[in-house]
């Protein structure tokens, strides 16, 4: 979503209309500096502790993450994907009271070949992205989409699960106990928090950060090729989707991550699914846009960031700085009428406007089991 | 109230773009004899800032849906009902 933000030097003040400066209605103290959903005013304070406590009761809620488990975190460089990442960091920082407990990777597709971009601005955009992924010590892949076009087709097959992992709750607190308990005994002299890092930098040193052999023109102009052969704009941007899938799906089963997280903020989830039933993709609407995804059998895909709103996220990156890079796309200043996904775009996001309470009601309406769709939409 | 006005604006998320991909912008709006507020300043932006596409930036008399404005840091919808009306003026 776009931004625009302006400050006034100091010797300016604005002088509000009647209304007087409103108070965050948690702490009921401080002074409120946004409002999201319906109308809740949220100081700067209370608004961070509710975008961290989202996250985790998101991960914690759905326990599919076991401890120790290989998570890639996919990042596109846009707003929602870096405060993922930068929820990640947070969660598995040594201070917070109840630490996530997993290894992350990133991974970043450069779609460069694609939209069209020259090499200059490709490489530009990833040293970019590069300095906010080494600033992490994650390990990180750097995947160029033309690199797609050699996959095998294996990737279109659906893994079988690398492990029984039942999932019920008790099993669940019985793998985190049972991970805490072998790190004890593994290093008695360290504890668990210097065991994860211990962990996190072995990954690093073992394998190089993975930056993938230079592409060569040829490659680009193949990809070029072929998105050129699609006629119409839906159709590229679904095309562009199917490929960016399968090279992060080809990425995990290669370097062996069992889980991926992906960025899709609740506004883009809702527009996602409006597009997909107008696409024709309605019966794979849970899947596509609920927290997890099994299709793919030993690979799972996450949303955790389903619930937030992209302007939480666009306010909350702003607020405390959390680095994004925007890489234009396809869809780019392209007409409103240009692609079907770009048209319910502009519907949902002007619907919202004028009724806040739009984003929310589309996308909670599939049930979260993979049964019947309710007729109709929303 | 008569007095030109300094203020500093930045772009982002994509928005620059419309603006010579200059994501931060100093610029001083004119004296006029009514004090200025958001809707005239949209309307300044679009005659004299915008680069190219203004269909993309401004709408009516508002910015787009989906463009997020923050005065000061501070959620602009904390400040205004629905229609832009806040006043701005220069503190003494």
């Amino acid at each position: 979503m776009c931004q625009v933000d302006e400050e006034y030097n100091g010797q300016l003040e604005h002088r509000v209309t009647p209304r007087v400066s409103k108070k965050c209605v948690k702490c009921k103290e401080n002074t409120a500096v946004l409002i999201i959903r319906a109308g809740d005013a949220f100081c700067r304070g209370c608004f961070k502790e509710y975008f961290i406590h989202k996250f985790r009761a998101m991960l914690g809620k759905n326990r599919v993450i076991f401890p120790g488990e290989k998570v890639l975190l996919a990042v596109s460089g846009g707003p929602a994907s870096s405060s993922m990442l930068s929820q990640v960091q947070e969660g598995l920082s040594r201070d917070a009271p109840k630490k996530l407990r997993f290894v992350p990777g990133i991974i970043y597709i450069d779609e460069g070949g694609a939209s069209g971009q020259s090499m200059e601005e490709r490489e530009r955009a990833v040293a970019q992205l590069e300095s906010v992924f080494r600033a992490t010590n994650y390990h990180y892949h750097i995947v160029h989409l033309e690199q797609v076009l050699s996959l095998p087709s294996s990737v279109l097959d659906a893994g079988s699960s690398a492990t029984e992992k039942p999932q019920t709750g008790s099993s669940y607190k019985a793998a985190v106990d049972q991970f805490i308990q072998t790190k004890k005994n593994q290093h008695p002299d360290l504890s668990v928090e210097n065991a994860q890092s211990h962990l996190s930098s072995l990954s690093m040193h073992e394998v190089e950060n993975g930056v993938t052999s230079p592409i060569t023109p040829e490659h680009t102009q193949a990809l070029q090729k072929l998105f050129a052969s699609v006629r119409t704009l839906t159709a590229k941007e679904d095309l562009l989707h199917t490929l960016r899938q399968h090279l992060i799906l080809h990425t995990a089963r290669t370097q062996g991550y069992t889980k991926v997280m992906m960025g899709d903020s609740c506004s883009r989830l809702a527009i996602k699914l409006l597009s997909n039933i107008s696409l024709g993709r309605g019966a794979s609407l849970a899947t596509d846009t609920g927290f997890s995804d099994p299709r793919y059998g030993d690979v799972v895909i996450v949303r955790p960031m389903r619930d937030y709103s992209s302007k939480e996220i666009a306010y909350y990156n702003r607020m405390f700085d959390i680095p994004s890079v925007f890489i234009p796309g396809l869809d780019t200043k392209a007409q409103d009428k240009a692609s079907i996904q770009h048209l319910t775009e502009s519907f949902v996001t002007k619907l919202q406007t004028d009724f806040p309470s739009t984003v929310s009601t589309i996308y909670r309406h599939p049930p979260p089991s993979c049964s019947t769709l309710p007729a109709g939409s929303s | 109230m008569a007095a030109p006005i300094a203020i500093h604006l930045e772009f982002g998320g994509g928005a620059e773009l419309l603006f010579g991909s200059v994501k931060e912008h100093h610029v001083t709006l004119p004296n006029q004899s009514e004090p200025w507020d958001m809707k005239q300043l949209l309307v300044w932006i679009r005659g004299n800032m915008l680069k190219e596409r203004p269909e993309l930036f401004v709408q009516g008399d508002t910015v787009r849906p989906g463009i997020l404005v923050l005065i000061n840091d501070a959620d602009w919808e904390l400040m205004v009902g629905v229609l832009p009306e806040c006043v701005l003026c220069v503190k003494d």
